[in-house]
């Protein structure tokens, strides 16, 4: 258990040091494009924190743009609906200690208050001694399964998934045969240009429908979410598919997937590419078996990264607004006007990004699933 | 830091997300994936085989189109054969009439000469008939007035032995 938490923290220290070498953005030229767009996400997001924004200003004295953005895409316990108000969620800890513990978040007071020597440290849940200090040795038996802002997010998302698709499903079999009407119509194209456009173009005719169930409720996870962080309030404005535990499950379904799945033809051209010459192999086949791991890796960077950043653009525009106005009320209505602005605009973008993130992941995850059918033979002519 | 901590995946969002994605991932594929791509699938294999249908029918009805035509054609020239063939009888039998009318015409006349000439005959021989009876007659009246008396018969009768020994001498 330990060594799971020490590697989790180990991986996200990789990937924030790849982050800030850029490393990552510029490796694909692709990503590139698309990072560029997304600086909108969540206009609406951030109307909801503008009154955190306030809030933030009341207690805190100076008013800390970064500290702002972050705690609103990242996850906190409780759901900040508007003003004072907070929906408490429940915390769910497994201390390896003192076994389950469950209460509500209403007992932290909004990180003010400790209760049963658990305290909220920047939205984590850490363990205090008597006098109040964070206890490091206790805090590491602590497994925090809260249902937080994201879980219920994600909760919520996955219900109105069951309820549109079981409901549509419906409609197939109690309509068989005929024209589709109201929400059937609007999903149809949808889940066609899935078929036909990701799966049966990446994965091929023959082998796609096996993959189909994941492929689609990927796609309509991620496009469900990229919208919903869209929505202002209430159960949106969580950011669900730029937060990158989710984008890690996704991309870990997908490495499964394409890793149980790889026939001889994929599993030989990691280990032992064929028509190379043997001495190649030792630099080709570390190379290969790195790209592996990467390709799921990038999977996960890539849509954590366009919605992350969509989110903090949209947010650093609204932040504008309070930094302008820390200084001089009349500058800040003046930038409000522009970042009303950029931020209507940048919205307008992100509908478009939310449906092609949802398009690249399900496309690339049916191109890595393709690759690993690949019959030997094409795979040659494609060498060729 | 504050990136750092962005980019650390929480365990309990990986521990719910894993969960809950998955549940929901079976339950839609049984539930709604199936039945969504079954019913497209068929739609589309209705669809299509309606679109072929339609597309066979068109060709049937283009080769109906076809045989039609052929049968008119057909029975505009057995019309017109008909008609042929029935002027043709109508001519014959016109002509084959008027052959017969006048062989039926030339053997009435025939047989109205024959009998004409038959009748002409008769006619001749009785007045022939009559003519000699008639001349018997006259010859016996002349002969009954001539012979009436017996000196008459004497001079008669003298004159012929007269005439008689003349002979004989």
């Amino acid at each position: 258990m330990m060594s799971l938490k020490a590697l989790l923290r180990l991986a996200s220290l990789l990937i924030g040091t790849l982050l800030m070498g850029s490393a990552y953005a510029q490796d694909e030229g692709h990503d590139h494009g698309e990072i560029a767009h997304d600086h909108a996400e969540e206009a609406p997001a951030t109307v909801a924190d503008a009154h955190t924004i306030a809030h933030a200003e009341q207690g805190g004295g100076k008013f800390n743009a970064g500290k702002l953005i972050m705690d609103h895409i990242g996850d906190e316990h409780g759901w900040h609906l508007w003003g004072h108000t907070t929906l408490p969620l429940p915390v769910i800890l497994f201390d390896t200690q003192r076994g389950l513990q469950v209460f509500s978040s209403s007992r932290f007071e909004h990180g003010h208050a400790t209760y049963e020597g658990y305290a909220l440290n920047e939205s984590e849940v850490v363990a205090v001694n008597a006098a109040g200090n964070v206890d490091e040795a206790a805090t590491a038996n602590i497994w925090d399964i809260s249902i937080t802002k994201n879980v219920l997010s994600l909760f919520i998302s996955l219900a109105i998934l069951l309820v549109i698709f079981i409901s549509v499903a419906k409609a197939y079999t109690r309509r068989a045969g005929q024209a589709p009407t109201g929400m059937q119509n609007l999903l149809e194209p949808i889940i066609l240009f899935v078929r036909d456009d990701v799966a049966k173009s990446a994965i091929g005719e023959h082998k796609y429908q096996k993959y189909m169930p994941y492929l689609l409720t990927a796609f309509f996870f991620i496009f469900l979410n990229n919208l919903m962080g869209l929505v202002p309030f209430f159960p949106g404005g969580a950011n669900l598919t730029g937060n990158i535990a989710v984008t890690l499950v996704l991309a870990l379904i997908t490495f499964v997937i394409v890793t149980i799945n790889g026939n001889k033809n994929y599993w030989g051209h990691i280990l032992a590419m064929p028509g190379v010459p043997k001495w190649v192999l030792f630099i080709l086949t570390p190379v290969e078996i790195l790209g592996m791991f990467l390709k799921p890796f990038v999977l996960m960077i890539r849509l954590f990264a366009n919605m992350a950043a969509g989110h903090i653009i949209a947010l650093s525009f609204f932040c504008l607004i309070f930094v302008f106005g820390e200084t001089n009320a009349g500058a800040g209505y003046g930038v409000s006007i522009m970042s009303l602005a950029f931020t209507v605009f940048m919205s307008m973008l992100e509908l478009l990004v939310a449906f092609i993130q949802a398009y690249v992941f399900t496309f690339l995850s049916a191109m890595y699933i393709g690759a690993a059918l690949e019959a030997p033979h094409e795979h040659k002519e494609s060498i060729i | 830091m504050l990136l750092v901590s962005l980019v650390e995946p929480s365990f309990g969002l990986i521990f719910w997300m894993t969960l809950s994605f998955l549940i929901v991932l079976f339950i839609l594929r049984k539930f709604a994936w199936k039945p969504i791509l079954n019913g497209l699938k068929e739609r589309e294999a209705s669809i299509a085989d309606a679109l072929n249908e339609a597309k066979k029918m068109r060709e049937d009805m283009a080769k109906m189109a076809a045989s039609n035509e052929e049968i008119m054609r057909q029975a505009r020239e057995d019309r017109e054969l008909l008609l042929k063939e029935a002027r043709d009888i109508r001519d014959k039998e016109i002509s084959e009439a008027k052959v017969r009318a006048k062989a039926e015409g030339d053997a009435i006349l025939t047989r109205a000469r024959a009998d004409i000439q038959n009748e002409k005959n008769a006619a001749i021989t009785e007045m022939k008939n009559q003519v000699a009876s008639l001349s018997i007659l006259v010859a016996e009246r002349i002969l009954k007035d001539k012979l009436e008396t017996g000196a008459a018969q004497h001079t008669l009768v003298d004159k012929v032995m007269a005439e008689a020994e003349l002979r004989k001498s």
